[in-house]
């Protein structure tokens, strides 16, 4: 084992304290291979380690949790027998660089991740951010990564059923690309990542291994991109969803028949990580051989094999007197396997080439020893981000349409229709049917819905409160289909840590979620850590983004956007609309600090009220008023029934005083507009004064019109002409 | 018994199974069984079978099972092919015809609106000319074409099965076509998906009709 040179840790990323841990840790330098898999499973996005003392602020335990985090995915008991797993990862660094693989291989990466605990995926939710499409830029990242997302998505054959996409500028040179996949597992057949049973083999399945991909867990992930990061474009992986097919199909034959003992995934840091973790969760120690690992080139050096990133690979492992039967099963889908290690008590990774060692660290320092950092937080002095006003002026009908063709608030349709998001036979509610995706499990006798939201540029303006805002959306969207949350998985993607301003917004963010999460009594089963995405023009937008899974009991009872010609509607819950941090604020170039303080406890209230309605049935559409506060809810409601709506909003400007403007376009958690018919409405509204909970009427589905009042404002503009501005989306692609 | 295929890389084939156990009774085909013995009719479904690499269904049509697929066809048995299955089927030569890639060049998932026509064969028994069904597709090679003789005559002997309602056309199909049959009427080709139409909470159930059809059809085939 030779030495290798004083500065190399530098160059992959370990700094000089961290370099000194590391020799002191194995009691001797490391050598070249040893110190390729620290630097790699040292760092932030393998290590966590300026985000995993926030962390346990998370609440993660709850009687429905059946896996927390740690495992690949989280997942929750949905009866009958059965779990629900889910997760959400990012992929942000290499879609900047490669939108199309980039955006691919992250769908690629969360799929296996659920179905590594034995999870068949049903369902993919998307969460994009990039700058303005007035840019070429964001244009080709939009595109190219909404492609890549679709080949991987639509080749597999898992349904894409909703997302969400925003247009910021702080995002212009770092996009977000955010992918989050739902799973279903009979919970007997649940499997962990844990290696047991010294003398059992280590299976590496799928893909073979080659040169892609070669640190770029450390290289992209873990420090911010720079100008003329093209050259990082051989630390992309590219995406095969074909050998992913097989190798899920593979792999969940495997484990009904009950062949594995426990099976990871390989996604960033490859075998180190992979190898380190199930050594680590199990207690015990592994040695691989990479000279046993199939090699898609001849001449990799051994550390280039633990480390390579190519995809649709899987590592299992195998009782001895099984591997026949697991090695015909991987003939038969036409996927690789090879047995290239063992597992050993000996507490050690080691490493091997053709039998001769050539690396040996002991798992514990590999996997649980990497230094933790604590935050140094300063609160900025005020708004840290641009003003780009592009709203000429106008009176509220031009508003109204300025905020509807806004490509934030515009139908996402030439997005989504790019996705397949009926294949499984589960879809009962597609994108934009409804708030939540709602997905059919004839297994339980019951169905799910999911939602994934984070708006950053709220979180910008108020890190606390937006965070809570981001919980909050994401159950609201659950309460329109009438489900009950039942977890939540989250990506935190921050700037860089290290900086004070970012360490602030990051640990006002995990405050407000943890909060958000107590308070509606939700656990976060699962979740990833984005930071660096940051360039020499600033960090994004702090962006944490939330995916929710509820379960409902009745998918036919789930209202739509579409309210029937002649219902009323309510606005439940209390919301008190606001301008700052608005879509509205943004458009006129004025956002700036601050946001009004959520009342989490009053919203969760409101929440439960709306679900029981919709469980009576009594509910023909629901949404929630979100971008572009209740008009632009309103006008959607309008060109989803196709008919009309007219609404008076002074009720509103009476409970909660402010002007007529910021009661139609100003924005705030906690307000869902609910199409009744006309005789229930008295009696829901006597109800909802019984418990305390904000109810107004406030207008009906009338043909023709989205015609909406609110004290010195009026508005009257044709249906065609909402769904006209609403649907422009395409027009700027 | 109805059999649906399964390559490896087929996306639909559970779903189509699903669809076809409303009705009757049916089993996945491994693409490397040639014995198609008990089985009374034949879905190939959708999907990226091989990945479609090198061209939609391109590869699959050499499957083993494919030339089982071939004989059953030739013998009168049923063949119901969707999507990719529509794909391999034109591959095979069992369909007139091929599939390009859609006009706006990229994949597209859409309910749209199918319009029978008069056609002969099991499935055109099951539809009346002129009926209406809202169907999805999804696909990013599913424009048909074959040259205008060619339709002319598909046209003249009652082949064409359905067309996309005026306005409905997602990929540029000539004339509108969404769905062709072989000269006796017993293999139909559509990219729409009828197997993902099958239950109203899903989107409508008016794709139960053609896997009626599979299940009602005489067994005539000797496979």
């Amino acid at each position: 084992m030779s030495a290798v040179s004083e500065s190399r840790h530098r160059e992959l990323g370990l700094t000089d304290f961290e370099y000194e841990r590391i020799t002191e840790l194995l009691g001797r330098d490391p050598n070249e291979v040893e110190l390729a898999m620290f630097s790699l499973l040292w760092s932030e996005h393998c290590a966590y380690k300026h985000s995993r003392k926030l962390l346990e602020r998370l609440p993660t335990t709850g009687e429905r949790v059946v896996m927390g985090p740690g495992e690949n995915a989280g997942a929750v008991d949905v009866g009958g027998g059965y779990a629900v797993a889910f997760k959400v990862e990012s992929h942000n660094h290499p879609s900047a660089v490669e939108p199309f693989q980039g955006a691919a291989t992250g769908v690629g990466g969360i799929l296996r991740d659920v179905f590594a605990i034995g999870a068949r995926p049903i369902a993919v939710l998307d969460s994009l951010r990039f700058g303005e499409l007035s840019s070429e830029r964001s244009r080709y990242l939009f595109e190219g990564a909404v492609a890549g997302i679709g080949h991987y998505g639509n080749s597999i054959g898992v349904p894409t059923v909703g997302g969400e996409v925003y247009f910021e500028p702080p995002y212009e040179h770092n996009c977000l690309v955010n992918a989050m996949c739902v799973g279903l597992a009979r919970t007997d057949e649940m499997i962990r990542s844990a290696a047991a049973g010294p003398g059992n083999l280590l299976v590496i399945m799928g893909a073979s291994t080659g040169r892609d991909g070669i640190g770029g867990a450390s290289v992209l992930a873990s420090a911010e991109l720079e100008a003329g990061d093209d050259s990082k474009r051989p630390s992309v992986q590219i995406g095969d969803p074909f050998e992913e097919s097989k190798l899920l199909e593979c792999c969940l034959e495997l484990l009904e028949r009950g062949l594995l003992v426990s099976l990871q995934d390989l996604g960033a840091a490859g075998l180190t990580s992979s190898a380190g973790e199930m050594a680590s969760k199990g207690g015990v120690g592994i040695d691989i051989d990479v000279a046993r690992v199939p090699l898609r080139e001849p001449d990799l050096e051994p550390f280039e094999v633990m480390i390579s990133e190519s995809q649709e690979r899987m590592l299992a492992v195998v009782e001895p007197a099984r591997l026949d039967e697991v090695i015909a099963a991987c003939e038969r889908w036409q996927t690789g396997a090879a047995a290239i290690g063992e597992v050993t008590d000996t507490g050690r990774l080691r490493v091997l080439q053709d039998g001769v060692e050539v690396g040996d660290v002991p798992v514990d320092a590999l996997v649980d020893q990497c230094p933790l950092y604590d935050l140094e937080p300063a609160e900025p002095a005020g708004w840290m981000y641009g003003n780009q006003g592009t709203l000429s002026e106008g009176g509220p009908r031009e508003i109204l349409l300025s905020l509807l063709s806004s490509p934030n608030i515009a139908s996402k349709r030439w997005a989504f229709e790019q996705y397949d998001s009926v294949v499984g036979s589960r879809t009962a509610r597609r994108p934009e049917a409804a708030d939540a995706a709602m997905l059919m499990l004839p297994e339980s006798e019951r169905a799910i819905a999911a939602s994934i939201d984070g708006n950053g540029r709220r979180v910008a303006c108020d890190p606390y409160a937006g965070a809570v805002e981001a919980v909050l959306e994401c159950a609201q969207n659950l309460a329109c289909v009438g489900a009950e949350p039942l977890g939540l998985t989250n990506c935190l993607n921050f700037g860089n840590p290290e900086k004070p301003n970012v360490a602030w917004q990051l640990d006002r963010a995990v405050l407000g979620l943890a909060d958000a999460c107590r308070g509606l009594g939700v656990p976060v089963v699962g979740g990833n850590v984005s930071l660096y995405n940051e360039t020499e023009h600033g960090p994004i937008y702090p962006t944490p983004v939330v995916g929710m899974v509820g379960e409902l009991p009745d998918p036919a009872r789930a209202p739509g956007l579409a309210p029937r010609e002649g219902d009323r509607l309510l606005l439940v819950g209390p919301f008190a609309p606001s301008l700052a941090g608005s879509e509205l604020a943004k458009l006129r170039g004025e956002l700036d600090a601050g946001l009004p303080q959520p009342e989490i406890g009053r919203v969760a209230k409101a929440l439960a009220f709306a679900r029981e309605l919709v469980r009576e049935g009594a509910v023909s559409a629901a949404h929630d008023a979100s971008d572009g506060g209740l008009a632009c809810c309103l006008a959607e409601m309008a060109i989803a029934s196709r008919v009309g709506i007219s609404a008076d909003l002074d009720p509103l400007v009476e409970l909660r005083g402010g002007s007529g403007e910021s009661c139609l376009f100003g924005e705030g958690p906690g307000g869902l507009v609910l199409a009744v018919e006309e005789r229930a409405v008295e009696e829901i509204l006597r109800r909802a004064e019984q418990a305390g909970i904000d109810a107004l009427e406030i207008g009906s589905v009338k043909p023709d019109r989205v015609a909406l009042s609110a004290a010195e404002c009026e508005i009257a503009v044709t249906v065609a002409d909402a769904a006209r501005a609403w649907h422009s989306l395409g027009e700027s692609l | 018994m109805i059999g649906v295929l399964q390559f490896p890389g087929s996306c639909d084939e559970r779903d189509a199974l699903d669809a076809v156990r409303r009705i009757g009774e049916g089993r996945l085909v491994w693409h490397e069984e040639t014995d198609l013995g008990g089985l009374d009719g034949i879905v190939v479904p959708g999907g990226f079978s091989y990945g479609d690499y090198l061209r939609a269904g391109a590869i699959a049509r050499f499957a083993p099972a494919m030339e089982a697929v071939a004989r059953f066809a030739a013998a009168g048995g049923p063949v119901l092919g969707i999507c990719n299955g529509f794909q391999v089927l034109c591959e095979a030569g069992l369909l007139p015809g091929a599939l390009l890639p859609n006009e706006g060049l990229r994949f597209i998932c859409r309910q749209v609106e199918l319009v029978a026509e008069a056609f002969g064969g099991p499935f055109g028994a099951e539809l009346s000319a002129g009926e209406r069904l809202s169907v999805p597709v999804k696909h990013m090679s599913g424009r048909y074409f074959a040259p205008d003789d060619e339709l002319d005559r598909l046209e003249g002997e009652g082949r064409i099965a359905f067309r996309y309602a005026p306005g409905e056309n997602p990929n540029g199909s000539v004339r509108d076509i969404a769905g062709v049959t072989n000269g006796a009427g017993n293999v139909l080709g559509l990219m729409p998906h009828p197997e993902h139409a099958v239950d109203p909470l899903t989107g409508s159930d008016d794709g139960l009709a053609l896997f009626r059809a599979l299940a009602q059809a005489p067994h005539t085939a000797a496979a």
